[in-house]
């Protein structure tokens, strides 16, 4: 009885436009937006920094890449070198055009990382699959060689690094992990908004389509080619961004090295989890990704007592991870926000099973 | 070198069209078995005997638990597959035998020979001989057994192989059994020369140019494409990359790769994709 029975008509194209069909569902996000946003209130720097900034940095990332895997169907393995290139451009920004407000330094890393994409998206006009997927390892590789090679791009410094600029907002001083928090949020929050609305939009209809079958969307008069560079130009601006608030939100400082293919795996695997061709499910993901590794160690210390060194315990995760992974997509291809919405029908058809 | 982890590639794409991201793992898996068995004291054939043994088990184990399921998914989530395999083998690899880097030493000599006005290692002869003779293994196997003809024809078109009786789970058992062989080879061959560590399972990420530039289900292609990336690689950490500051080891043959690719989208050997609606 939790939902109607009838279902939620939308009646005019603005209700079925709306966010959320159910009231329940307007409720419970009301409950959970204003628990989010006052978790400064209550929550530690720890659970604001070392969980909820990583949280929202890479959920960012994975709704990206969930963009272009997930939606245009398009595999890409080089998540991390466009978070990178949007994070590096950023710091350029910033540290070249003095008086640039943060916002806009984000805003245009994330431009630049769009630019870089939409180049390695090019070889998209005439490959497919796995030689696709091939070249945007090209682009994973060819992004942390530039920029570790060329010390412009880190103003000199002879590491590399990359230091987090000073963070602010209409003179409001955002480097408190309180600031940096609702700096991320507010961001993440905006373009996760955006992405509902294109996915549900003639955009995303689109990249379904291309993703589906490209010649039948071709026959039905979607540009396909020009589909698939928006999926990579628009996948590739929310990896910049996220990069920027994985960098500078989150980290601090970085080098060229903190955005490795390892990083690229590690979005990938998150969308994989959580869903894919499923915004809700990057969440899913990411948390699933982030959290279970310190369950896993907190685990490992009350069950084992501290007898089970570091190394160990990474291989066990690895071994894990890669199970999970599997597991995933052999049960439930769809992942984490499939679970949700076959929990979500049962909710609306309680007492009955489907 | 880069031919015999490319093959193992092209072994199974062949047959089951599944790009196997694990290969690498495989490969670091196999010669961490052997370095292990080895520093136990085993002997050299029975130490070879047992890994191989344990490579063709874990073959079918993978087909079995992992890519059986798993029939008729895309091969994009097939291959999302295979890199969760790859973590599975890695973290198993590391967990059984540790983590430290062992020394390999197969007893063959490493000393440069003069063939004219070149000089070469006698160990590179060696692999490529090793390579050479894995291949013509494979061609005649494919070519002229029963086995291989069953692989041909599962690789051509699996309903077609299924309906004239073709037992398709067992072929993809013994496929990737055979591609664990490979792997071994692989990893003896790789691991004595870079020693038998953890690094061992991104020669992968140099295998895939290879397959790129010669095309996913071609062993020819495999081969060709093993020497150009080879060579193209040296040669351009020689003469560009002075000018560029160096270490474009990295992504130059990705590059190269693509470059190409795009004049021909299924590489030099590759077969011709022809789409129907």
């Amino acid at each position: 009885m939790l939902y109607p029975k009838t279902g939620m008509l939308a009646l005019s194209y603005a209700s079925h436009q709306r966010l959320l069909h159910f009231p329940l569902n307007r409720w419970l996000a009301t409950v959970a937006g204003v628990l989010i946003v006052s978790l400064p209130l209550y929550g530690g720097d720890y659970i604001m920094g070392a969980l909820a900034i990583p949280l929202l940095a890479l959920s960012l990332a994975a709704i990206g890449l969930n963009i272009l895997t997930g939606y245009a169907g398009q595999l890409s393995l080089g998540t991390s070198a466009f978070m990178a290139v949007g994070a590096f451009a950023a710091y350029n920004f910033n540290l070249r055009l003095p008086g640039l407000p943060f916002v806009a330094s984000m805003f245009l890393g994330g431009v630049a990382a769009a630019l870089v994409g939409l180049l390695f998206g090019l070889p998209s006009l005439r490959l497919r699959g796995f030689y696709l997927a091939v070249s945007t390892l090209a682009a994973q590789f060819f992004v942390q060689w530039t920029l570790t090679n060329f010390p412009w791009f880190s103003n000199n410094n002879s590491s590399g690094v990359i230091s987090a600029p000073k963070l602010s907002l209409l003179g409001f001083d955002l480097s408190s992990t309180a600031g940096r928090y609702e700096m991320s949020l507010a961001t993440v929050a905006g373009l996760t908004y955006a992405a509902i609305r294109l996915a549900r939009g003639q955009a995303g209809r689109s990249w379904i389509a291309v993703r589906d079958m490209e010649i039948a969307a071709a026959v039905i008069g979607v540009p396909v080619f020009r589909t698939k560079l928006a999926a990579f130009a628009l996948s590739s601006f929310y990896c910049g961004v996220a990069g920027v608030l994985f960098a500078f939100a989150y980290l601090g400082t970085v080098e060229p090295a903190g955005f490795n293919l390892e990083r690229s795996f590690q979005v990938l695997f998150m969308i994989i989890i959580g869903g894919l061709g499923s915004i809700r499910g990057a969440f899913f993901g990411t948390a699933l990704m982030l959290i279970f590794p310190l369950l896993l160690s907190r685990f490992a210390d009350a069950a084992l007592g501290g007898t089970l060194d570091p190394g160990q315990q990474e291989n066990i995760q690895k071994i894990l991870f890669g199970a999970l992974i599997i597991v995933f997509l052999i049960a439930e291809p769809l992942g984490l926000a499939s679970l949700w919405k076959s929990f979500e029908l049962r909710l609306y058809r309680w007492p009955f099973r489907s | 070198m880069y031919s015999l982890v490319a093959i193992g590639f092209v072994l199974i794409y062949k047959t089951s069209g599944v790009l196997n991201f694990a290969q690498g793992s495989m490969v670091l898996f196999a010669a961490l078995a052997f370095v292990s068995l080895t520093e136990a004291g085993v002997p050299f054939a029975v130490a070879l005997l047992i890994t191989a043994a344990i490579m063709v088990m874990l073959g079918f184990a993978i087909e079995r638990l992992v890519l059986r399921p798993l029939v008729n998914q895309t091969p994009i989530s097939l291959f999302m597959a295979t890199l969760g395999l790859s973590y599975v083998l890695e973290g198993l690899a590391q967990l059984l035998f540790g983590t430290e880097p062992h020394a390999l030493d197969l007893g063959i000599s490493d000393l440069p020979l003069d063939v004219g006005a070149i000089s070469v290692s006698s160990f590179d002869l060696f692999a490529a001989g090793v390579a050479a003779a894995l291949v013509t293994v494979l061609i005649v196997f494919f070519n002229a057994t029963r086995t291989g003809l069953m692989f041909r024809a599962v690789a051509d078109d699996h309903l077609a192989a299924l309906a004239v009786g073709l037992r398709l789970r067992r072929i993809w058992g013994i496929v990737w059994a055979t591609a664990g062989l490979v792997a071994l080879v692989a990893g003896l061959l790789w691991g004595s020369r870079l020693g038998v560590q953890f690094s061992l399972s991104l020669v992968v990420l140099k295998a895939l140019p290879v397959l790129v530039l010669g095309g996913f289900d071609s062993i020819v292609g495999a081969i060709v494409g093993g020497l150009a990336v080879g060579a193209t690689e040296k040669l351009a950490e020689v003469f560009i990359g002075p000018l560029v500051g160096g270490g474009i080891e990295t992504w130059f043959a990705y590059v190269a790769a693509l470059a190409f690719l795009l004049v021909r989208p299924a590489g030099l050997f590759g077969q011709k994709l022809i789409q129907r609606v």
